[in-house]
């Protein structure tokens, strides 16, 4: 009697294992680089802000098109040019149940500046602000010194932290552009040791390991539509070869960036998918045509021949790109004709900006009629562990302008060199890539083309000297056009004006790969974010 | 001993000197932590915050400086300090090490000794060609078979990462954790193969030495059994070059177990310091180095004294005989 109801108790314990085994709702993400920091505010850097997204929230969401809709704010709207108000959501708890409203918003804003060691700062998306107001702690009202069309695409990038929960009352914060006064604010290890991971998202922190992987669980509280999965693994898996091997192994469900040569195999198992689309990222080479002299080029008497609008055309349509993407990445890009995809906001709509059309004989024409009949000769820098086959890409592009008489050797390093190197303006040419971090046209405008202007805050990545002043008023004025529709045009004008200047190559869009099981499914982003509440089941 | 002590203090110094230098002529590492959205005073504010506006011989004397009492700067990624986040990753290695070494002596003592009795036979030729594959296989091609067998052929033992910890003493580790060895499996095999040889190799010279010996003649003639010969007697003796080549190994396998680290993505400290030199995270990468010489430091010590204990005629210099 005794002995059979131990084997009736161990034949449910068992059923029970297998049952919860069968029905958990696990999902494991290889990651292929690692949040250096589950603090929101550390670091902004791709790998933190997918986690950021994933356990707070930002005021603002962008979709997987990088267009911004409703968050923690429900509505937002310009009050007077120079001032946005906020519609706040309301009921919205964090994790410790404190309620949240327009204080948390502040408390956040004066952390942001003030974070200890941070390697990149989010102030490039608060700095607008000078001004906030609280009408009601559901309405918040920033004012910025100039029109500024980008406030609600900038506090989409930064999570909402809890001043509640860190013992500090909103309604006393005094917040000036210099400064908030001495409040207490969490360090960046007390994120992730868990104690301050006090979020609203859809996912709870249950452990942040450096290496060793990052466990959430789901978020009973969350305000939204409840996540698939009910608990999630992120593990980094740095290198290609075993990130694929785990997914091969089952010992993921999911990973980021699959090597390109090994998507054919991935499709070919029947357990495993591929989900691609097209990135918010272009790959593109920039020209040092405003320097007097260009470094490494040889056989023009010291003269800058990128300095040449005929030039820098004839080194863009010697560029065969349908082949670059064909050939070398597989089909997995898109031929690039400006500076973002078409569907984003700003860029032109598809066929209306075609890539330049691929054009040898035209090219050596236009190389004579500037005076370089035998071409010259110039290096091109490229970085080989950054982009998709950057260095390939680079090789091919080598290749195809010796075929209009210009010698180039590639000069290809790791990144920590290049961009080292590059922001000395060490390179005639260079190959790299611009992601639009706002998911609009006037993110690689200002950082690629625009005049370098420290106090406009223009040309960060603009180390070529290129300078053009239609471009950077078509800009300026952009900038500071609130009108969506109005200023949407602004940006395709101030494109066209770039492009037809050849002040740049656009060569190709970066396509994100991700493989996973069958089981899953992923909507793939522009910005190439991995958001585990995105996943969900097949069936 | 005090001079050993000196030679130590020498390595370390030389060692801060070339890598601070050597890491800062490769780049700037603002220049790739540094989000490409920010403005040029952006980029510039945060070179100031770090102290990279200030010319290289001051940052190195404020490194010394700092270093002098006893604080090796913060990782410029992670905002930790640099030693703590060794300390962080040092576990897993450890650990990863000390089961690869009692692989190495559990695989390669018994078959180098028995490789040795039967030097002539075939058993001893197939086991000494083994071990020239242990030799020569790349650890991370054996690595990446293992994986593409066992872990996606079979599917037996997972691929990659650490599982679950336990935290003992206040370090977390894998081996006492449930299912924990399953993860370590693969990883400290590979790290072992090739010691596994080394070990194999030296045992089996060892012992072709000392079954000519007088002693072993003498036990055979007592009547003692083969096994006992060879697996009291002459394993005693022939352990001293061992323990030896052992010791040095066990110190590379800590340091620069980064190839079987990658393979296997296991979270360990040679996995930091590819990271570190990817990111140019500069303290990191010093205070790994220095790290790592002071194992090598005392692991000699330690061989040292496991010498005197294994042959009593060894004495260490100094120590009145």
């Amino acid at each position: 009697m005794k002995t059979v109801h131990k084997i009736r108790w161990m034949l449910m314990v068992s059923m029970m294992l297998w049952a919860s085994a069968s029905h958990a709702k696990d999902l494991r993400i290889g990651l292929a680089s690692e949040p250096s920091s589950a603090d929101p505010h550390f670091h902004n850097l791709g790998p933190n802000n997918q986690l950021m997204k994933t356990i707070f929230d930002p005021l603002v969401d962008t979709d997987d098109q990088q267009r911004i809709s409703p968050r923690l704010a429900t509505s937002w709207r310009t009050v007077t040019p120079t001032s946005w108000e906020f519609k706040l959501r309301k009921g919205v708890k964090f994790s410790d149940g404190s309620a949240f409203d327009a204080y948390d918003v502040i408390y956040s804003a004066c952390r942001i500046p003030l974070v200890k060691d941070s390697p990149s700062r989010f102030t490039t998306y608060t700095k607008a602000a000078v001004r906030f107001e609280v009408p009601d702690p559901h309405t918040l009202i920033v004012h910025t010194k100039s029109p500024y069309p980008l406030l609600p695409v900038d506090f989409s990038t930064w999570g909402v932290i809890s001043a509640k929960a860190n013992g500090v009352d909103g309604k006393a914060i005094n917040f000036t552009a210099e400064g908030c006064g001495a409040i207490k604010y969490p360090e960046s290890a007390e994120f992730n040791e868990g104690k301050a991971a006090i979020g609203t998202g859809p996912y709870l922190l249950v452990s942040f390991r450096r290496g060793e992987g990052i466990r959430l669980k789901r978020n009973p509280g969350h305000w939204g539509p409840a996540p698939a999965a009910e608990t999630v693994i992120m593990k980094a898996l740095t290198a290609d070869g075993p990130r694929v091997a785990a997914l091969f192994a089952g010992d993921v469900d999911l990973i980021e960036s699959p090597p390109l040569q090994d998507l054919e195999r991935i499709k070919a198992n029947k357990n495993l998918k591929v989900a691609q689309g097209i990135s918010n990222r272009v790959i593109y080479i920039h020209m040092a045509s405003g320097m007097p002299t260009a470094p490494s080029v040889t056989g023009t008497n010291g003269k800058n021949p990128l300095a040449d609008v005929r030039v820098r055309e004839a080194l863009s349509i010697a560029i065969n790109r349908d082949a670059i993407v064909s050939r070398i990445m597989g089909g997995v890009a898109i031929a690039a004709g400006e500076l973002l995809p078409p569907g984003m906001f700003g860029a032109h709509a598809a066929g209306q900006m075609k890539p330049p059309s691929f054009n040898v004989d035209r090219a050596k024409k236009l190389l004579a009629d500037a005076g370089y009949p035998n071409g010259f000769g110039i290096t091109l820098g490229t970085p080989n562990d950054r982009y998709i086959n950057d260095a390939q890409v680079a090789q091919a592009v080598a290749q195809m302008w010796a075929r209009i008489g210009v010698k180039v050797e590639v000069d290809a390093m790791t990144s920590a060199t290049f961009f080292s190197r590059r922001n000395k303006q060490e390179f005639a040419v260079f190959l790299a890539g611009w992601g639009s971090g706002t998911g609009e046209m006037s993110s690689p405008l200002k950082a690629l083309l625009a005049t370098a202007d420290k106090n406009k805050g223009f040309g960060a990545t603009n180390p070529t000297g290129y300078s053009n002043k239609a471009l950077d008023e078509g800009l300026t004025q952009a900038l500071q056009t609130v009108d969506d529709v109005a200023r949407e045009e602004l940006l395709r004008k101030t494109s066209r004006i770039g492009m037809s200047d050849w002040a740049i190559i656009p060569l190709h869009f970066e396509v994100t790969p991700w493989a996973m099981n069958s089981k899953f499914n992923m909507l793939p982003r522009v910005d190439q974010h991995t958001l585990p509440a995105d996943v969900t089941f097949s069936k | 001993m005090l001079r050993r002590l000196a030679q130590s203090l020498f390595v370390i110094a030389a060692m801060m000197v070339i890598v601070f230098f050597g890491v800062y002529l490769i780049g700037n590492p603002i220049d790739i932590l540094i989000s490409p959205d920010a403005s040029l005073q952006e980029i510039e504010d945060t070179k100031i915050r770090f102290g990279f506006d200030q010319p290289i011989h001051v940052q190195f004397l404020q490194f010394v400086g700092n270093a002098l009492q006893g604080n090796l700067g913060r990782s410029f990624v992670h905002g930790e300090s640099a030693v703590g986040l060794i300390l962080h990753y040092m576990p897993a290695t450890l650990e990863l090490a000390m089961l690869g070494l009692i692989f190495a002596i559990v695989l390669g003592l018994p078959l180098g000794v028995y490789a040795g009795y039967r030097a002539e036979q075939w058993q001893g030729k197939a086991i000494m060609t083994g071990t020239i594959f242990g030799f020569s296989l790349p650890n991370f091609w054996v690595g990446m078979l293992f994986i593409l067998f066992f872990s996606v052929h079979l599917q037996w033992l997972p691929s990659t990462g650490r599982g679950e910890t336990v935290e003992i003493l206040g370090l977390h580790l894998s081996v006492f954790a449930p299912g924990g060895l399953k993860y370590m499996l693969l990883p400290a095999l590979t790290l072992a193969l090739y010691k596994a040889s080394l070990v194999a190799r030296l045992a089996r010279a060892g012992t072709q030495e000392a079954l000519l010996q007088d002693y072993v003649k003498f036990a055979r003639a007592k009547g003692i059994s083969e096994s006992r010969i060879l697996f009291l007697h002459v394993l005693k003796n022939i352990l001293i070059p061992i323990v030896a080549v052992l010791g040095l190994e066990l110190g590379s396998m800590i340091a620069f177990a980064v190839v079987t680290e990658t393979v296997f993505s296991w979270p360990g400290m040679g996995k930091l310091l590819i990271d570190s030199i990817t990111k140019l995270d500069r303290p990191v990468i010093v205070a790994y180095l220095m790290m790592a010489v002071l194992i090598f430091v005392t692991i000699n010590l330690v061989v040292d004294l496991l010498y005197t204990w294994l042959d009593p005629r060894v004495r260490l210099i100094g120590e009145p005989s």
